[in-house]
């Protein structure tokens, strides 16, 4: 009695939320109102507040559609910042509900933490940024080059997998912390900045002269960045996955936030199924059928959410590259509903 | 008689000249102190040299060429350009409240007015009513800002209130059983218990009474608020806390000096960061499923108990510089134990070691920043959180919000620093050297 009766004393004496993180994770979302969604403390295009204080990015908008195709309310959804090392616990914990925090999909990270990845909503890896003043538009000609990179990471271990498999020979200049790194290839010491993709079009923003410089296109490993939630509960696992899936389809299926409600009296019988017009699949993962509808209304197709966070038109300026759909030459591909 | 042979005595006193001008006034000054010596001219002129390479940049960078209006990173890009204050401007209320609601935000106002009224009053010594304010800014205070804040309302269930009614009488019961033992009447211990409790009903009450107040979970807190917050509840709790933990570690009783000392080793040895990620890693893994501790009162607690270890070393710093004579004369005057503490020992004890107790206070002001590794966005937090918005993202951006971040710090260290030297001088009347 005592042991159980202490955390609740406490609990309640200093003002704890003590929610139960039972196995329907589902009931558990409904019952609160909103969704508990693990989310990173700051990355450009992919969580980062606006001058509102609101926060907007690639993972945030996975978050809002979650919480669209529950409760018809993209903003039914709050934030939980963690940092890199806190972020399994959290979502082991039942702190947060879904962890959408460009965690990359490994295959330690997917069978021993007790989680499971539903899916891929980007696409990153490591690539070179040089100067346009080089002439360079391919990772393979730039033997001899100086390359400034951050010691002792994957990123390190990587670029010198990649020049010696091309037989290219390169001069590393190393730093502790990112920001000398930044310094250093503003300051033109190297020739070529390499890490994450998606973190060297954020980087391209504060360099003196943003328009001078390119990303290559070569990706040189795979970081496929994805939402996780926790293992056993199949129902919120496939929820999840198909909240993405359906952004995925709506897309290629020309479903977009603005005609979205024409699209519900289209004759394509794959239109009409997403839709909820036709066969009852968001009952199978426990929502209302119109639960796509709800998702593209409030927060669009994954190319809209892709365009308006870190797209061409926007600051970061990423282009679609391996993140377009899988009939336009990309890796996005999603089952159908059927 | 002789007469003199001299031609020409003066008779009267010769009208007296200026000093000579390379003594007095700017040049005199510059003289004595700049250029007294080779080494000291040496070192002037590269003092200037140093002076005029700096100080014209950044005088530029942080005026001049800065731009103070703007929507966005366009207007910060552009050529030459220098400090980007519309960056600030745009993020001002983000960095003083997080991300607490628009609307609410009149609620963090009104609880830093509430705690400068209470301060003002309290740091001036020629106000009266000093027993009052302490009271007001120990009780009401503390009870007011967390219903402001928070918004109040704690669902408090009825396991809540049956749990306090049962150590209530569990209390009640042992104080009974000790003083029966020790052949004491009771009845006033039995009042001053259930004073206490009493008292606590009386706050859990008010903190659970719905004032109509949108509640705002500490999710939302950040900024100067959550900067604040943290040091404001570090310093209150670690004084008292350290105070006591000083006498324990000097106390002759085994087992209060054990522990003292243990708490105190332990605290210091280990790191405040280990201490934020224990408690925001760690803990949750240890309590039972469901339960989650609110994140800034975890760091709350961390950052108190942190504080505690290193008050207590500085008070029993000067506890120790007490002569034993002083002991001994309150002993002599039949003071209590408590009494002889309260009324000799710490005045003079706490006076010495203010320098001590300050270089803590700033020293955990500026610690607040470490929160940030556990996703808490203090005011340094949420301004590097705003690097990340890619509609601000410049070169001169990140340069400008530590800026910003480092002059919000200076002003509240360097108060606080004038204020204890103030206080030194007002205390050390009698010895100062």
């Amino acid at each position: 009695m005592t042991h159980k009766l202490i955390p609740i004393v406490l609990g309640a004496a200093l003002g704890l939320t003590a929610t139960a993180a039972s196995a329907a994770t589902l009931d558990d979302v409904k019952a609160k109102g909103f969704l508990q969604c693990g989310s990173n403390t700051g990355l450009a295009g992919f969580a980062a507040p606006d001058d509102k204080g609101e926060w907007t990015g690639l993972d945030v908008s996975m978050c809002r559609a979650i919480a669209a195709a529950i409760f018809d309310d993209a903003n039914a959804v709050k934030f939980t910042p963690l940092t890199a090392k806190e972020r399994f616990t959290a979502l082991q914990t039942g702190e947060v509900d879904v962890l959408v925090r460009n965690t990359t999909w490994t295959m330690s990270r997917d069978t021993t933490l007790g989680l499971n990845f539903t899916g891929v909503n980007y696409y990153d890896g490591q690539g070179f940024m040089v100067r346009k003043s080089l002439g360079v538009s391919s990772a393979l000609e730039l033997s001899g080059a100086s390359v400034c990179v951050q010691t002792g990471t994957t990123t390190e271990l990587n670029l010198t997998d990649y020049f010696k498999a091309n037989g290219m020979e390169y001069n590393p200049v190393v730093f502790e912390k990112l920001e000398e790194v930044n310094a250093a290839y503003d300051a033109n010491r190297c020739d070529v900045y390499t890490t994450d993709a998606s973190g060297l079009y954020s980087i391209r923003l504060q360099l003196t002269n943003p328009a001078d410089h390119i990303v290559l296109p070569e990706i040189i490993s795979k970081e496929p960045l994805g939402p996780a939630v926790r293992q056993g509960d199949d129902q919120w696992f496939n929820l999840v996955k198909w909240v993405h899936f359906a952004m995925l389809n709506a897309e290629e299926l020309g479903v977009t936030s603005a005609n979205v409600e024409e699209m519900k009296n289209s004759d394509n019988p794959n239109i009409r199924r997403l839709l909820g017009a036709e066969g009852a699949f968001g009952e199978s993962i426990g929502l209302s059928n119109d639960w796509a509808a709800r998702i593209i209304k409030h927060v669009g197709n994954y190319g809209e959410v892709f365009d308006k966070t870190v797209g061409p038109d926007t600051p970061l300026g990423i282009a679609r590259g391996v993140n377009a759909l899988w009939t336009k030459g990309g890796l996005q591909y999603a089952p159908p509903v059927r | 008689m002789t007469v003199s042979k001299i031609a020409y005595v003066r008779t009267d006193e010769a009208p007296r000249m200026a000093p000579p001008v390379s003594e007095t006034g700017a040049i005199g000054w510059i003289r004595q102190n700049l250029f007294d010596s080779v080494g000291n001219a040496i070192m002037t002129v590269i003092g200037i040299a140093m002076l005029a390479l700096i100080l014209p940049p950044t005088i530029n960078w942080l005026f001049i060429d800065a731009v103070w209006t703007g929507t966005g990173r366009d207007a910060c890009i552009v050529e030459g350009a220098g400090a980007c204050w519309a960056f600030v401007h745009a993020k001002f209320g983000q960095f003083m409240y997080g991300r607490y609601p628009d609307p609410e935000r009149w609620r963090v106002d009104l609880t830093g007015l509430l705690l400068i009224a209470g301060l003002v009053p309290a740091a001036i010594p020629r106000v009266p009513f000093k027993r009052e304010t302490v009271l007001y800014l120990l009780v009401v205070f503390p009870i007011a800002g967390f219903i402001l804040l928070t918004g109040g309302n704690l669902d408090l269930s009825g396991s809540f209130w049956i749990g306090l009614a049962i150590m209530a009488v569990l209390s009640l019961a042992i104080t009974v059983l000790i003083c029966r033992n020790a052949g004491i009447e009771p009845l006033s211990p039995l009042k001053v218990v259930a004073a206490i409790y009493a008292a606590l009903a009386l706050v859990f009450a008010v903190v659970s009474y719905d004032f109509g107040l949108r509640p705002v979970e500490t999710q939302l807190w950040g900024g100067l608020l959550v900067t604040l917050v943290v040091a404001i509840v570090g310093i209150v709790a670690s004084f008292p806390l350290g105070i006591l933990l000083a006498l324990g570690r000097r106390s002759k009783l085994p087992a209060v000096k054990l522990v003292s000392v243990i708490f105190i080793e332990f605290w210091r040895g280990v790191p405040l960061i280990t201490v934020l990620f224990m408690s925001s890693v760690m803990l949750p893994l240890f309590l039972p499923d469901g339960v989650n501790f609110d994140k800034l009162l975890r760091a709350l607690i961390g950052v108190a108990l942190f504080a505690s270890a290193y008050m207590a070393e500085v008070v029993r710093g000067g506890l120790q510089a007490i002569p034993k004579g002083q002991y001994e004369a309150a002993d002599a005057m039949g003071l209590s134990f408590w009494q002889g503490i309260g009324l000799i020992i710490m005045p003079q004890a706490l006076k010495l070691v203010i320098p001590g107790i300050v270089n803590t206070f700033i020293g955990l002001f500026k610690d607040t920043s470490l929160v940030l590794i556990i996703g808490l966005f203090d005011l340094l937090g949420i301004v590097s959180l705003n690097f990340s918005d890619a509609n601000w993202a410049s070169p001169n951006t990140p340069a400008t919000g530590f800026v910003f971040a480092a002059f919000v710090f200076w002003i509240f260290c360097f108060g606080m620093s004038r204020y204890s030297i103030y206080m030194e001088r007002r205390l050390h009347r009698g010895h100062a050297r």
